[in-house]
C-alpha cells in the first residue's frame, strides 16, 4: 500500500514518518515512535487506555488515523513528567491516592485527567466522574482515581488537599 | 552501631514493614508510561500472527484454501490444523482433563473459534491475509441451551469423544456429558429433607460473564534454532506452569524454554489458561525462524478466551420452623462450552464449589454437578474468585435469603442463627473442608451496627407501606451478604494442576551492603507484589522494604512457583517469603552471636538487628550482619546470606466478610440507585491496608458489573451478541457506586504471618449483596427469586411480571 508522509509535534518534538493511510495513530505512536506508554485495550473507543492529548483536546488514538494527526500537536503520557524528571502533580496524585493497580489504564487516565483539569481546574467529584467516563479501569475501581485527580487539582491550584471523609 | 537517639517507632517506620500503607514502587514506572507489557516487546525481524475465525457456531469445514492469502504482500505463512498435525500440536490438553483443538480440526464448535493462523510482516498485512483465506463450511445444528445438552436428539458436538463412556472425572451419561461430580452424604441429606419442618427450592442461575482485563491475552515467541531454545514473553499468571506444559507437549527440554511474564495489564483468571494463540505463535516462530507476536483484540478476548461462571444451581435448604438449617442439597448444571477447559485443580471438576455450605453450620449436605458441552466458547475460569467459589457463595447467599423470606425472618438474623460459631474452628464442613479460623458473629454485628441496620429496615417498612398506598413508585432493597471464601490453593495433598503440585516459592539474596533481591514464584497482574512482598521481608528480617527489590515472572531467575490466581499469592507465596526470610534470620543470628561473642540463645531480634538480652547497647544491625556474612563469617560457615523456600501449605485459608447494599429501584423504569455499599472484610493479618482497600474497591466494581448488567449472551443460533464493550456492560466512574470499607482481623492459625488473601473476596461477597438487594426490594410483592443480571430492563420486566406496572 502506498505510504504517506506525516509530520507532527509529539511531546514538544517535531517528528515524521511514512505510514499507510490506514495506520492508526496509536500504532504510529507505539510502533514508529516507540512511545509505548499509550496502550491498546478495545480498538473501539470504549476503554480509553489509548487516550492522548491532541491540539488541546482528549482523543482516543485507537480510532484515529495517523494521517488525521498531520501537523497537530500531541502530548502522550511520556510528556507528562516535570521538566526535571520528577512526577507531575497528576502522576504523584495517582501514586499518593493509590489510583492504579495494573497500570494499564493509567496513561490514558492521566491524559484524560490532564485535559479535564485544564478545562475545569476546580471540578466537583461528580464532574470528575463524568469527565473520566470514557476511560475504564478494571482493577481498582474509580474511587481512588477520583481522589488522585482531586489531589492533583489541589496541588496545581496551590491549595491544601483534604481527603473527603468516608 | 547502636544509634539510641532513634526511637523504636522511628526505626519501625523506616522499615515500612507489614501493616504500613507503603506507597507502591510500581507506580513510579506505570504513571510515566514506562511499564513493560507484552505488546511493548519488540524484537528484530518480528512477525505478527492473527487468526481466521469461524462465523459459524457449529459447522463442518469442507475446505480451507490458503493460496490467495499467501499472495498477499507481507504474508509469510498460513497455518491450519493439518500443519499443526505435522508437529503433533493440532490438539492440546486443557487444564481440566479434556483436549481442545488448537486450530479447527474438521469442524468448528463455537463462534469465533480459531480456524487458521496467518503470519505476516505486520499486523495490517496479517489482517489482509485473514480476509484472503477461503474457508468453506457446512452448517450443523447448534446447541445453545445447556438444559437441552443431554436431550436424546441433541446434536453430537464432540465427535472425537464418540463412544467414550468414561471421562477424566468418571462416567459420561450422554454424548454431550462431560462429568458428574458428587460430594456429601446423599442418604443423610435426603433424610434431613424428609424430616424438615420447612424447606425451600429454587433454581438459581449465575450467568456467563467474562473477566475482560483491559490488556488482552498476548505473547511473543522466539525460537533460536541454533541453540534449540524457545523464549516466550506472555501475559501469563503462571509462567512456570506454562514452561512445564510447553516442555511436555512440544518436547523441547524444559531448561531450553524461557518464559517471561513482564508487566501484566490485569488478569482476573483470564490469563491462567493456555490459548491457541500461544501454541500457534510458537509453531510459527519455529516454522519461520523469526520471532512472532500474537495480540488478541477485544472481540477475540470476549468471544474466545475463557468465559466465567455459567452455573445453573437448583438449591434446596431444609430447616426447622425456628430457622435452624438442617440440610443443603444442590444440583448444578454447568455449561462448559465446546471443550472442558475450565481452570480448576485436577481433582476438582467443579473447583471448590463444595464450599457451598458457606458460613453456615449445615449438619449435612449433598452436592451433584453435571458438566455439559454446548456450542459456546470453552474455558470457564476462576474469575476473581478461587475456582467456582463465586458461584457457591451466590448460591448459598441467595438461598438463605429465600429461606428467611419463607420463615418471615430477617435475613441477617437468620444468618446469625446459623453461623459457624467461633469455638467450632477449625471447622469441618459437611462437604469436606476444614475452615482454619473465623469470627463471623463479630463481623456481622459490626456491619449491622455501622450501617444502623435496624433503622434501615424500619425505613424500608415505611417505604413499602407508602408504595402500597400509591405515594411512591420507588422500592427499597437491603442486600445482606456474608461469605466465606476458600483460597490459597494449595496444599499438594489435594491441589495440583495437570499433576503439578501447587506449592509456591521465594528466594531471597541479601548483598554485602544490606540491600537485596527477592525472587518469587507468584506473578503480579496489578496486585502490587513488588511493594507488599518487600514489606513482609522488612518485618521479618529488619531490612527496609526500599532496600529489597522484588522480581517475578522470569522462569530463568525465579524459583519454581505456581503463579498468581485464586487469591493464592499471599496465602502461599507470602508464606514462602516469610519462611525464606526466617531462614536468613536464623543464619544472621548465628553470625551476630559470633560477632557479639555470646551464645545464640542470648540474642533477641529487635526490629532491625540482634541485641544481647539484658544488654541493650550490645547490638548488631542486619546491615552489619550482611557485611559480615560475606566478609568475615564465623570460621567454618559458608559465606553469603541467602535462602530459598518452597512452601507447601498445610491447609487453605478462609477469609470472610459481611457486606450490605442499600438500593432504590423505580418500578416504572427499572432504574436502580445504589444508595450505600458497605464491605467489611476479614483477611487475617493485613500487610498493606492501602492495597487491601484498593483491591476491595476493584473487586466491588467488578461485582457491581456482574450483578447489575454484565453478561456474555448468545442468541438461539449460537451468535455471541455481547462481543464488544458496546454490548458488554463495563461500568464507568459515573455509574459505579461509592464504596465504604471496613475490617476485622482473625489471623490464619497455620499461616506464618496469619494472612489469608483478599483480592477476590469483594467479588465473591459483592455479587450476592447486589442481587439480594434487588430481590429484597421486590420480595414484598411476592417474588422469591429474580435471575441476574439485574439491569434496568430486567428490573422493569420483574416489576411488570409482579403486576405493579
Amino acid at each position: 500500500m502506498t505510504k504517506t508522509h506525516v509530520t507532527m509535534t509529539v511531546n514538544g518534538t517535531q517528528v515524521e514518518g511514512l505510514v499507510e493511510p490506514r495506520t492508526l495513530l496509536v500504532h504510529f505512536l507505539r510502533e514508529n515512535l516507540q512511545l509505548t506508554g499509550t496502550h491498546i485495550g478495545c480498538e473501539t473507543t470504549h476503554c480509553g487506555v489509548c487516550t492522548i492529548d491532541i491540539d488541546g483536546m482528549s482523543a482516543k488514538s485507537c480510532t484515529m488515523f495517523a494521517v488525521q494527526a498531520e501537523g497537530s500537536e500531541i502530548t502522550t503520557v511520556e510528556g507528562m513528567a516535570n521538566a526535571d524528571g520528577t512526577l507531575s502533580a497528576l502522576q504523584e496524585g495517582f501514586r499518593q491516592m493509590h489510583g492504579l493497580q495494573c497500570g494499564f489504564c493509567t496513561p490514558g487516565m492521566i491524559m484524560r485527567a490532564h485535559r479535564l483539569l485544564k478545562e475545569n481546574p476546580h471540578p466537583t467529584e461528580e464532574e470528575i466522574r463524568f469527565g473520566i467516563a470514557g476511560n475504564l479501569c478494571r482493577c481498582t475501581g474509580y474511587q481512588n482515581i477520583v481522589k488522585a485527580i482531586q489531589y492533583a487539582a489541589a496541588k496545581i491550584n496551590g491549595e491544601e488537599f483534604k481527603e473527603a471523609a468516608e | 552501631m547502636n544509634d539510641m537517639t532513634i526511637t523504636r517507632a522511628e526505626r519501625e517506620a523506616k522499615l515500612e514493614g507489614m501493616g504500613c500503607k507503603r506507597k507502591r514502587v510500581e507506580d513510579i514506572r506505570f504513571t510515566q508510561g514506562k511499564g513493560n507489557y507484552v505488546d511493548d516487546v519488540k524484537l528484530p525481524g518480528m512477525l505478527h500472527g492473527d487468526f481466521v475465525r469461524s462465523q459459524y457456531p457449529h459447522a463442518r469445514i469442507k475446505s480451507i484454501n490458503k493460496d490467495k492469502a499467501l499472495k498477499v504482500p507481507g504474508v509469510l505463512a498460513v497455518l491450519t490444523a493439518e500443519d499443526l498435525k505435522g508437529v503433533n500440536l493440532a490438539w492440546m490438553p486443557t487444564l481440566a482433563g479434556d483436549v481442545q483443538m488448537v486450530l479447527a480440526d474438521g469442524k468448528v464448535l463455537f463462534q469465533n473459534q480459531e480456524v487458521a493462523f496467518v503470519v505476516a510482516t505486520d499486523r495490517y498485512a496479517a489482517d489482509d491475509g485473514i480476509n484472503a483465506v477461503e474457508v468453506e463450511y457446512e452448517a450443523l445444528p447448534v446447541l445453545v441451551d445447556p438444559f437441552h445438552s443431554m436431550d436424546a436428539d441433541a446434536p453430537v458436538l464432540r465427535e472425537d469423544l464418540a463412544g467414550k463412556t468414561e471421562g477424566a472425572h468418571g462416567l459420561r451419561k450422554h454424548h454431550n456429558h462431560i462429568f458428574e461430580w458428587t460430594v456429601g452424604d446423599k442418604d443423610l441429606t435426603d433424610a434431613a429433607f424428609r424430616k424438615a419442618e420447612v424447606s425451600i427450592k429454587e433454581m438459581i442461575s449465575y450467568h456467563r460473564t467474562h473477566p475482560s482485563p483491559l490488556e488482552t491475552c498476548q505473547c511473543v515467541c522466539s525460537f533460536d534454532k541454533i541453540k534449540g531454545e524457545l523464549t516466550i514473553w506472555g501475559t501469563f499468571q503462571a509462567p512456570h506452569v506454562i514452561r512445564t506444559v510447553v516442555a511436555l507437549i512440544a518436547k523441547i527440554p524444559e531448561h531450553k524454554i524461557h518464559v517471561i511474564a513482564p508487566d501484566i495489564g490485569g488478569g482476573f483468571g483470564n490469563k491462567v489458561g493456555a490459548y491457541p494463540g500461544y501454541i500457534c505463535a510458537a509453531v510459527a516462530s519455529i516454522v519461520t525462524g523469526r520471532p512472532v507476536k500474537w495480540v488478541e483484540d477485544r472481540i477475540e478476548n470476549l468471544t474466545s478466551t475463557s468465559f466465567a461462571r455459567d452455573y445453573h444451581m437448583t438449591t434446596e435448604i431444609a430447616a426447622t420452623r425456628e430457622g435452624k438449617v438442617t440440610g443443603l442439597r444442590v444440583h448444578v448444571l454447568a455449561d462448559h462450552g465446546a471443550f472442558d477447559a475450565c481452570a480448576d485443580p485436577s481433582k476438582w471438576p467443579a473447583g471448590f464449589f463444595n464450599i457451598v455450605t458457606g458460613s453456615y453450620d449445615f449438619p449435612t449436605a449433598h452436592l451433584a454437578v453435571d458438566g455439559v458441552y454446548t456450542n459456546k466458547a470453552p474455558g470457564g475460569v476462576a474469575y476473581r474468585c478461587s475456582f467456582r467459589v463465586t458461584e457457591a457463595a451466590y448460591c448459598i447467599e441467595r438461598a438463605m435469603d429465600i429461606l428467611a423470606q419463607k420463615l418471615g425472618m430477617d435475613p441477617a438474623e437468620l444468618r446469625l442463627k446459623n453461623f459457624v460459631r467461633p469455638e467450632q474452628f477449625p471447622y469441618h464442613s459437611a462437604l469436606g473442608w476444614e475452615y482454619d479460623s473465623g469470627d463471623y458473629h463479630t463481623a456481622m454485628k459490626k456491619m449491622m451496627e455501622t450501617v444502623d441496620y435496624a433503622s434501615l429496615r424500619r425505613e424500608q417498612a415505611e417505604k413499602r407501606e407508602a408504595f402500597k398506598r400509591g405515594e411512591t413508585r420507588e422500592i427499597m432493597g437491603l442486600g445482606v451478604s456474608f461469605f466465606t471464601e476458600i483460597v490459597g490453593a494449595g496444599p499438594s495433598k489435594n491441589c495440583d494442576i495437570l499433576g503439578i503440585a501447587m506449592f509456591d516459592s521465594c528466594e531471597i539474596r541479601l548483598h554485602p551492603t544490606g540491600a537485596g533481591i527477592a525472587r518469587v514464584g507468584s506473578k503480579s497482574q496489578g496486585q502490587g507484589h513488588e511493594t507488599t512482598w518487600a514489606q513482609i521481608i522488612a518485618t521479618e528480617i529488619g531490612i527496609p522494604a526500599d532496600d529489597i527489590m522484588v522480581e517475578e515472572g522470569n522462569t530463568d531467575t525465579a524459583p519454581y512457583g505456581l503463579g498468581t490466581y485464586g487469591s493464592r499469592s499471599t496465602p502461599v507465596a507470602g508464606a514462602a517469603i516469610a519462611m525464606a526470610a526466617r531462614k536468613i534470620k536464623a543464619k544472621a543470628q548465628m553470625i551476630a552471636a559470633y560477632k557479639l561473642e555470646v551464645h545464640e540463645d542470648d540474642l533477641e531480634f529487635d526490629i532491625d538487628g540482634f541485641r544481647v538480652k539484658g544488654l541493650p547497647e550490645r547490638y548488631l544491625s542486619m546491615k552489619d550482619i550482611c557485611w559480615a556474612a560475606y566478609n568475615s563469617p564465623p570460621p567454618g560457615m559458608e559465606p553469603g546470606l541467602e535462602a530459598v523456600s518452597y512452601y507447601d501449605p498445610p491447609n487453605m485459608t478462609y477469609p470472610f466478610g459481611a457486606y450490605l447494599c442499600v438500593m432504590d429501584i423505580d418500578v416504572d423504569t427499572g432504574v436502580y440507585k445504589v444508595r450505600r455499599f458497605y464491605a467489611l472484610d476479614d483477611c487475617g493479618t493485613r500487610i498493606n491496608p492501602m492495597i487491601i482497600e484498593g483491591q476491595v474497591h476493584g473487586g466491588l466494581t467488578e461485582a457491581f458489573a456482574i450483578a447489575m448488567g454484565q453478561e456474555i449472551r448468545y442468541d438461539d443460533a449460537g451468535n455471541v451478541v455481547t462481543g464488544s464493550f458496546m454490548d458488554f456492560f463495563m461500568p464507568t466512574a459515573v455509574e459505579t457506586p461509592h464504596w465504604e470499607t471496613d475490617f476485622t482481623v482473625t489471623p490464619s492459625p497455620h499461616h506464618p504471618i496469619g494472612a489469608k488473601g483478599v483480592g477476590e473476596s469483594p467479588n465473591v461477597g459483592g455479587v450476592p449483596a447486589f442481587s439480594n438487594a434487588v430481590n429484597d426490594a421486590f420480595s414484598f410483592l411476592g417474588s422469591t427469586h429474580i435471575q441476574m443480571p439485574h439491569d434496568f430492563w430486567r428490573n422493569w420486566q420483574a416489576a411488570k411480571s409482579l403486576g405493579v406496572v
